[in-house]
């Protein structure tokens, strides 16, 4: 697949796109010009890293909702093995921005659930945009259940712009649907670790969010509101939607040195989409390690532990009673 | 004027749209925003703020509620040395701090909610309510603090904890620490779960986004006073994603009972009364003669 580039990478893809005609050149030319694109492809190489070292927050938030970033039924294939889909909330239907399902890690059974986007037009119609409904949450959140009773722990996948604001969404029950999954989560008998992979989008993030442990792919953002909503809401312009990206703190090497999240795992030069393969690797090490921590504790410290990791949520002063 | 004039209403006609404004010059008069009687503000205070005409729930603010809910004696406030920090440095047209800064002058509070420790018809409870002015009753990290010190002084205390919500939902200019607060205040009731002590949840107007979406609707009873818009996404924004118009009534109180979403809707002035028995009943208390 042809790779698209984000604005910022302008200078990348015209790069690529001379090594391209160079190959093309190549076929049907006597001159061997290999060591011309080898020393073109280090350029580009180089070039994708100086990029990437100083990206914005909001260059990073057009990286973590790339068109070609790979979405969770990707990590599935190729970190997991056997996996078996589980559909439905049993009660109205099954939703398909969320699955999730039995699955084997490194032969352990494990729980998966996560946000799914489509790559296609009619499969991102398929999937919502990776927008959930209640049915989602509550199918989520029986999958927990279904991990709890068989002690198995639980991966989630994090990749939404937020829960689908729509009428039908809201006439079953949108904001119990998710705040049951927090309530539930946080006493959740089995280890849960959640990692946010592209989009962290608000509530219907957070929904699928409460764990043990909480980490952010390297240009993964997590957010109270997408940098638009509160650029429209604040400034009352989307186009100060970098500003908001800046000032929110929404990317995972920021959120990492408040306190937020866990670990920032690493993606490959250029971003998860240029080598899925690499970065499904450095996910799986991630996943592996937690896991392993996770295991060494007995359920009251792993219960204890995530909740006095909830009740420290927060920044504020103290003063004497008024 | 004459005094008769005086002491009578005027009838006044509506000249213009959008004004929202109720209360007339002096104090004296208020006009109901929703059949735009008008109304002694001293009638309408002692009507619990309800228009004695039409039955429209004016907003309260926190102390408000907390008197209509708290017997007099005994009350005791928590977490109100909790106080707020900008830990972002957030700026947009004007800083946090500032915004704090008004909200606090404008309301008397120092964040946006209050919770009390006192008696509700002699039955001990905790009562946290929000106070909406200040910053749109948006829940940022003192909320969470202040509304997890109530619930553990209820768990202390073995008795129940009761929240009356009135929110836009998170605080931005908090970042990601405002949208954890959804995953602390929720967390925090398991405890009181845990312990058998019931959480009763009111829904009052206007109950949104990350507030709705959290601790809300966990309450083991949810109820909601007439009218009040509950819902998760606002409407303006669910119109422009769906591209329809809403239906009648959409996202109020009424619709969500019907939806099932809630146990029931109250009448504010019926509240306490209907709050006293219905704890009464989850704690094995006897009968109020």
């Amino acid at each position: 697949m042809k790779t698209s580039f984000l604005d910022f990478e302008q200078p990348i893809a015209d790069l690529e796109g001379k090594i391209e005609t160079l190959r093309f050149a190549q076929e049907d030319s006597a001159v061997d010009i290999s060591e011309e694109i080898a020393r073109l492809e280090k350029k580009g190489q180089n070039l994708t890293k100086e990029i990437y070292a100083k990206l914005s927050p909001w260059q990073i938030a057009q990286v973590a909702r790339h068109p070609q970033r790979p979405y969770t039924l990707d990590y599935i294939k190729l970190i997991f093995t056997d996996f078996e889909e589980l559909h439905g909330d049993r009660t109205f239907a099954d939703d398909h921005a969320i699955v999730g399902g039995l699955a084997r890690f490194n032969g352990q059974p494990v729980m998966v659930i996560g946000h799914q986007k489509g790559s296609d037009t009619k499969e991102k119609l398929y999937r919502n945009f990776g927008m959930p409904r209640p049915e989602g949450y509550r199918k989520a959140l029986r999958l927990m259940k279904l991990a709890e009773k068989f002690a198995i722990p639980i991966f989630t996948f994090i990749d939404t712009p937020g829960a689908y604001p729509g009428i039908d969404a809201e006439e079953r029950g949108q904001s119990e649907a998710i705040g049951r999954n927090l309530y539930e989560m946080a006493g959740l008998k089995t280890p849960i670790i959640v990692t946010v992979i592209g989009e962290g989008g608000s509530g219907g993030a957070l929904a699928i969010g409460i764990g043990d442990v909480v980490q952010m792919l390297q240009y993964s953002t997590y957010s109270v509101i997408s940098p638009e909503g509160c650029a429209s809401i604040l400034w009352k312009s989307a186009d100060k939607a970098s500003d908001a990206a800046e000032i929110m703190g929404i990317t995972a090497s920021r959120l990492k040195t408040l306190g937020l999240v866990d670990k920032v795992v690493n993606e490959p030069v250029g971003g998860a989409h240029r080598d899925p393969a690499a970065m499904a690797n450095n996910l799986k090490k991630a996943l592996q390690d937690a896991l392993k921590h996770l295991s060494s504790l007995s359920l009251e410290e792993l219960l204890e532990a995530r909740f006095t990791r909830l009740m420290a949520y927060g920044r504020t002063k103290e003063q004497a009673s008024r | 004027m004459s005094w008769l004039k005086k002491l009578l209403p005027p009838k006044i006609k509506r000249s213009e749209e959008g004004t929202r404004k109720s209360v007339l010059p002096e104090g004296l008069w208020s006009k109901c925003s929703s059949c735009e009687s008008v109304l002694y503000a001293t009638d309408l205070e002692k009507n619990a703020h309800v228009c004695p005409k039409c039955g429209f729930h004016n907003r309260l603010n926190a102390r408000q509620r907390i008197d209509l809910l708290l017997d007099t004696e005994g009350r005791f406030e928590i977490g109100s040395e909790v106080l707020p920090v900008d830990s972002l440095k957030f700026k947009d047209s004007r800083r946090y701090t500032e915004r704090l800064l008004d909200a606090s002058e404008s309301t008397g509070e120092t964040d946006s909610l209050v919770v009390m420790q006192g008696a509700l018809n002699n039955l001990p409870v905790v009562v946290a309510a929000f106070e909406f002015d200040f910053m749109g009753g948006s829940m940022g990290s003192v909320l969470g603090e202040r509304f997890v010190r109530g619930v553990r002084t209820a768990v202390e205390h073995n008795i129940p904890f009761i929240c009356v919500s009135a929110s836009g939902g998170a605080r931005m200019q908090e970042g990601l620490f405002s949208l954890m607060q959804m995953a602390k205040t929720t967390a925090a009731l398991t405890k009181l779960s845990e312990a058998g002590l019931p959480f009763v949840s009111i829904l009052t107007d206007p109950t949104m986004g990350g507030v709705s979406a959290s601790f809300a609707f966990i309450g083991d009873i949810v109820i909601a006073e007439p009218g009040a818009l509950i819902g998760f996404a606002g409407p303006r924004v669910i119109e422009q994603t769906v591209r329809q118009k809403l239906p009648e009534g959409f996202q109020r109180a009424e619709f969500l009972l019907e939806k099932g979403a809630i146990d029931m809707i109250v009448d504010r002035r019926e509240m306490k009364s209907k709050l006293a028995q219905l704890l009464a009943m989850l704690q094995k208390c006897p009968a109020a003669a």
